[in-house]
């Protein structure tokens, strides 16, 4: 029992068949923080989401959602709990109030505080003026906001955010963030996956890196640029013979190197040796992080 | 809320819970708003149909069968085949889109709703509907001439039960199931001929002997033999046996749906 921690993982560990999605993954989200999940596709994100809601069962490991332990206990935690999948399930010939009354009865809300609850998620949403909308007549940003407030609608203490903002425009992502960060604001716990580097430095307290099943990297933004990619990098650009001539260099000089398509980026150049091509300097951030841990092909 | 509080409350919700039940159903009535006119539509209109054609297009040719106006023998019929068409083919399609397109049982799942609950209500829901829409044809029977009896108030109770395990039926297809298309074999191969052979259009009486017992097996018959003992008089025993196959099918098919959808959904 970790009263402290909204979510507790040891040593957890996925399969399906030859697939091991999870691998001994360790998982703290302390109550009151949220905690960004980041990863490339196919790092084991949504697995972890699933793991935590008990729609999928671990092969090994040890999983404690508020208190509760998992799967045995998961009714009880996911009472307590908001989720928004990554996928949109909303029930797409109701209307807005609808899908949020219906969401109101399956998390048990009593016939007294029902109404009230529905309109507090329709502010949240910024829908009350489309309530009796039915769902396949709002926009993709819309509908996001109305998933999101769905998990919202009993107050829960732990939200789990799956990908909230995967495909949407600039504008409608921020709408979301500022969501999302009122939501921190108010002291829910939130554990979010994205494969958004802003997203994660902007909304999370703390980051975990995950690649093949498992962590590489947790802590808050600011540390882990700080400890795996230093303070500065340089940018060269150059023709692919020029870039491969420089990574070769930067490796001899013992300094960690990425490609960002057009340009090799060579991390750590604010140390005392003193390797330094010539090249655009700019303060190294969290996706040159992300790119050092978790490799450069994609799988 | 305090950590004190929380370890003092019960640390598992319990089986079955009637709240879950309820979340679930509201779901479906409320979506049942949006769509109940096609569906109302597709399970009373095609057995009616089925009345009129046979009734009256083989009623020409047969005025009595097994000691019935053949209208009757139809009228009384059509009953299960009404029950089966909104029961078995809902489940099987409704389910299969719920899980595969709609990803909504992931969002009901996400809730403190387990597999067991989420089956059994739509299974209760769906028997509910099949309760109704299975009376359709004898009401249609009744304005053609049908005599009234006492009986025919168990009718909606008979159609509930029998739409309770198709249902079940449906929803087990539709968890075993790896792609829709694997929906024509349980309709040509299982689903039409229980249709055929159930005593609803023609007497198993006069069939070979290895048929009838088949028959026999056929929940279907069973519901139609029980619909025709409401409308014409009850037959004691066999008809305590039709229903105790009714629930007994109803019962194994509930836990068979549960163990199927289990499968499906929590991987």
């Amino acid at each position: 029992m970790s009263p402290e921690l909204a979510i507790r993982m040891r040593g957890v560990v996925k399969r399906y068949g030859p697939i091991t999605a999870v691998n001994g993954l360790d998982l703290d989200v302390p109550v009151g923080t949220c905690v960004g999940l980041l990863g490339p596709n196919g790092a084991g994100k949504s697995t972890t989401m699933r793991l935590l809601t008990a729609q999928s069962i671990a092969d090994e490991g040890e999983l404690e959602v508020l208190g509760y332990r998992l799967p045995g206990e998961s009714k009880v935690a996911r009472a307590e709990c908001g989720v928004a999948p990554q996928l949109d399930n909303l029930d797409v010939t109701l209307t807005v109030e609808q899908n949020l009354l219906v969401f109101a009865h399956l998390y048990r809300i009593g016939r007294g505080e029902r109404r009230e609850a529905i309109e507090r998620s329709l502010e949240l949403a910024k829908l009350v003026d489309r309530r009796d909308s039915r769902v396949d007549k709002l926009s993709g940003g819309m509908r996001r906001r109305l998933l999101i407030a769905r998990a919202l609608v009993h107050r829960p203490r732990l939200v789990l955010l799956d990908e909230p903002t995967v495909g949407l425009d600039p504008q409608v992502r921020q709408e979301l963030w500022a969501l999302i960060d009122a939501l921190r604001a108010e002291g829910t716990t939130i554990l979010m996956s994205t494969h958004y580097i802003e997203e994660a430095q902007r909304l999370a307290d703390t980051v975990l890196i995950m690649s093949h099943g498992s962590a590489v990297a947790a802590g808050p933004p600011a540390r882990l640029v700080a400890e795996h990619a230093g303070r500065e990098a340089l940018e060269v650009y150059g023709p692919p013979a020029r870039i491969a001539e420089v990574e070769a260099d930067a490796a001899a000089a013992g300094l960690p190197t990425r490609r960002t398509g057009t340009s090799v980026s060579i991390l750590g150049v604010d140390g005392p040796d003193g390797y330094a091509p010539d090249g655009e300097r700019r303060p190294a951030n969290l996706e040159d992080v992300f790119v050092l841990l978790t490799g450069e092909e994609i799988a | 809320m305090t950590v004190a509080t929380a370890a003092s409350r019960a640390r598992r919700l319990g089986r079955l819970e009637r709240p879950a039940l309820t979340g679930v159903l509201v779901r479906e009535v409320v979506n049942f708003s949006s769509y109940w006119r096609s569906s109302t539509f597709s399970s009373t209109v095609e057995p009616t149909i089925y009345l009129l054609a046979f009734g009256f297009g083989f009623g020409s040719l047969v005025s009595q069968v097994a000691g019935y106006d053949y209208v009757d023998f139809v009228g009384t019929g059509t009953v299960a085949t009404a029950v089966l068409f909104s029961s078995a083919f809902p489940a099987m399609f409704g389910t299969f889109v719920k899980y595969q397109f709609q990803r909504t049982y992931d969002a009901i799942l996400a809730a403190p709703v387990d597999t067991e609950e989420l089956v059994t209500a739509e299974a209760l829901w769906i028997a509910t509907r099949a309760g109704v829409y299975g009376c359709v044809p004898m009401v249609v029977a009744l304005v053609f001439g049908l005599d009234p009896a006492w009986g025919m108030l168990t009718v909606p109770l008979i159609a509930w039960i029998s739409g309770l395990g198709w249902a079940c039926f449906g929803i087990s297809i539709a968890g075993f199931a790896k792609s829709f298309e694997n929906f024509n074999y349980v309709v040509s191969a299982v689903l039409t001929p229980l249709f055929l052979v159930a005593g609803t259009f023609f007497p198993i009486d006069n069939l070979p002997g290895w048929a009838q017992f088949l028959a026999k097996l056929n929940p279907l018959y069973h519901c139609v033999e029980l619909v025709r003992h409401a409308a014409f008089g009850w037959e004691g025993w066999s008809d305590v046996l039709s229903l105790g196959v009714l629930v007994v099918w109803g019962l194994v098919l509930w836990r068979v749906s549960i163990y199927a959808m289990t499968r499906k959904l929590v991987d």
